[in-house]
């Protein structure tokens, strides 16, 4: 699927929910089922450091596709992270360095990647882009998208 | 059962504009009084009836409102001198808050007194505020920065801070009451140890001053500092208090309009106390509002402030407790009301999260103490702090949220 599908597909999903209980619940069942990162990037290294809650993010390259592990110390917040893990997952760096996730909004999450909350999301969506720039930039620099 | 009371709590409410609105359709619960206080309608409108008519610059103009202005700020100065006794209104320099009080004593005493080895103590359950600034100077001056450590029930160990001075301690900055834990330090006690040795000692009032009555003179304090936001004052006010023969030693740090006598390019005098220390156009609206703010709260009475707020301590401790794998942070005999907590095997931001939905206002983190949080070996924690305004019934609000948001991340 493409970015833009899977962020369909999670607006749909969060449409059937009437309240914000309903969605936090959601995003706690999803923190819960979302991987842990492996511990070897548990580290200051892998740190997205919010203040108030940590977010650690690793991502590796192959062939023109970004893998995604990541994972956080608040569940709610890992939530959140398992959402961007879905949507940016095994989708080409060209891709996602330039993305438009306007699913966050449309799900009514916008406040938590607000610059305000200190959380690690905001960073996280920022270093998610970075490293697909990176790669993109080492890997596919002579290339025309 | 709740605990009867002697202050007409709707009646106060009723002063605090904010408290009456809804967030996320819920009744806002305002329990981050700790990092700001609300404020009365008098204050409001005391800022706003000066924007609106009186407003020019103080003490140079040579026109009506200019005069009027003056005479209104130097009142506000007077005002904050009998609230905390101090001798003498010179003694009164306005700041921009408890943070640019500590800097400015940190630049100007730092300059004068301290030099290579000298050593300064603080303590462990210093507000980022009253760390910073000395470890800036200790780097300027090669001085050394001591640490009073605090005990399980978040209490400083006097034995301890007994063992830190030497005669090379040249300045003790504690704070009066800790942000995070509550504590009420015997700051009495702290300052005739310092002085019998001769050693001064700044007090850090920024959660103490709304909380009970301060007498700077009873207290023989060196240095007291404090911010006008957090005892319902405007935002980018603050106090600092000096002993006179301190600051007349004490070399300005900021230089500009107000602050001297006469300028020429060959030499420059300074004036006279306290307009030394307040380079520039000051905050004169906001100085007066914070008068405002004194007004309102000793027409309630700091006293029956005080009592009432024992009362939402103790309610909310008993209440607290009976939530499981809740663990109160500081247990102190003397404690303002302010409950850091964290709850086993929950993120307090998660924590944090949901009770904001549920219109709960807390702070979560950790509340600029980063080494209290070390000390306990967490990251971060809840801290309900609550003000006379509070209510037991919002403490209820508290709890049931707790308990609600339990149940969600279970």
């Amino acid at each position: 699927m493409s970015i833009n599908e899977l962020q369909e597909q999670i607006i749909a999903e969060f449409s059937v929910f009437d309240d914000w209980m309903d969605r936090y619940n959601y995003l706690i069942e999803l923190g819960g089922e979302l991987p842990g990162i492996d511990p070897k990037f548990r580290t200051d290294e892998f740190l997205i450091n919010g203040c108030q809650s940590k977010v650690w993010l690793n991502a590796e390259y192959k062939n023109g596709i970004i893998t995604y592990t990541a994972d956080s110390d608040a569940i709610i917040v890992k939530g959140i992270v398992a959402l961007l893990v879905r949507v940016l997952n095994k989708q080409k760096a060209s891709e996602i360095m330039n993305i438009d996730l306007y699913f966050i909004d449309k799900i009514g999450l916008k406040e938590n990647l607000s610059p305000t909350r200190s959380n690690g999301l905001l960073s996280m969506v920022k270093q998610m882009k970075l490293y697909a720039l990176a790669y993109h930039s080492k890997y596919e620099g002579n290339k025309i998208n | 059962m709740k605990p009867t009371t002697n202050i007409d709590i709707q009646k106060i409410r009723e002063d605090f504009p904010v408290l009456h609105q809804k967030v996320y359709n819920k009744k806002l619960v305002y329990f981050d009084n700790g990092a700001t206080t609300q404020k009365p309608q008098s204050v409001i409108d005391k800022i706003n009836e000066l924007h609106s008519f009186t407003n020019s610059s103080i003490h140079r103009g040579v026109h009506y409102l200019s005069g009027l202005m003056t005479e209104e700020y130097e009142a506000a100065r007077e005002k904050v001198r009998s609230f905390i006794n101090a001798k003498e209104k010179s003694e009164i320099i306005f700041s921009s808050g408890t943070t640019a009080s500590i800097n400015m004593i940190a630049f100007s005493f730092g300059e004068k007194y301290i030099s290579e080895g000298d050593e300064i103590i603080i303590s462990e359950m210093e507000h980022h505020s009253n760390i910073v600034p000395w470890q800036l100077l200790c780097e300027r001056k090669k001085a050394v920065l001591k640490i009073i450590p605090f005990d399980e029930n978040g209490e400083l160990i006097i034995s301890e801070f007994k063992k830190l001075i030497s005669d090379k301690t040249k300045l003790i900055s504690v704070t009066h009451t800790s942000n995070t834990l509550g504590t009420v330090n015997p700051v009495k006690e702290i300052i005739n140890i310092a002085h019998k040795i001769n050693i001064p000692v700044l007090l850090d009032g920024a959660q103490a001053i709304q909380h009970e009555k301060i007498d700077v003179q009873e207290l023989d304090v060196d240095f007291y500092v404090f911010s006008g936001h957090k005892i319902y004052g405007p935002t980018g006010t603050g106090i600092l208090y000096g002993k006179q023969k301190w600051l007349e030693e004490m070399p300005p740090w900021q230089g500009g309009g107000d602050m001297v006598d006469k300028v020429s390019f060959t030499k420059t005098t300074f004036n006279s106390l306290p307009f030394k220390f307040e380079a520039g156009t000051p905050n004169y609206i906001g100085a007066i509002g914070l008068a405002k703010a004194l007004d309102y709260v000793e027409n309630i009475g700091v006293e029956k402030i005080k009592s009432y707020e024992k009362e939402l301590l103790n309610y909310s401790t008993r209440e607290l407790n009976k939530i499981d794998g809740l663990k109160i942070l500081g247990h102190s005999k003397d404690k303002i009301s302010v409950q850091s907590f964290i709850i086993e095997s929950i993120h307090p931001y998660d924590m944090g999260m949901i009770l904001d939905k549920l219109g709960v206002a807390v702070r979560t983190g950790s509340h600029c103490a980063q080494p209290v949080m070390d000390h306990f070996g967490i990251d971060g924690s809840l801290r309900a702090s609550m003000v006379f305004y509070n209510s037991f019934e919002e403490i209820d609000i508290l709890i049931d949220g707790i308990k609600k948001a339990q149940s969600m991340l279970k």
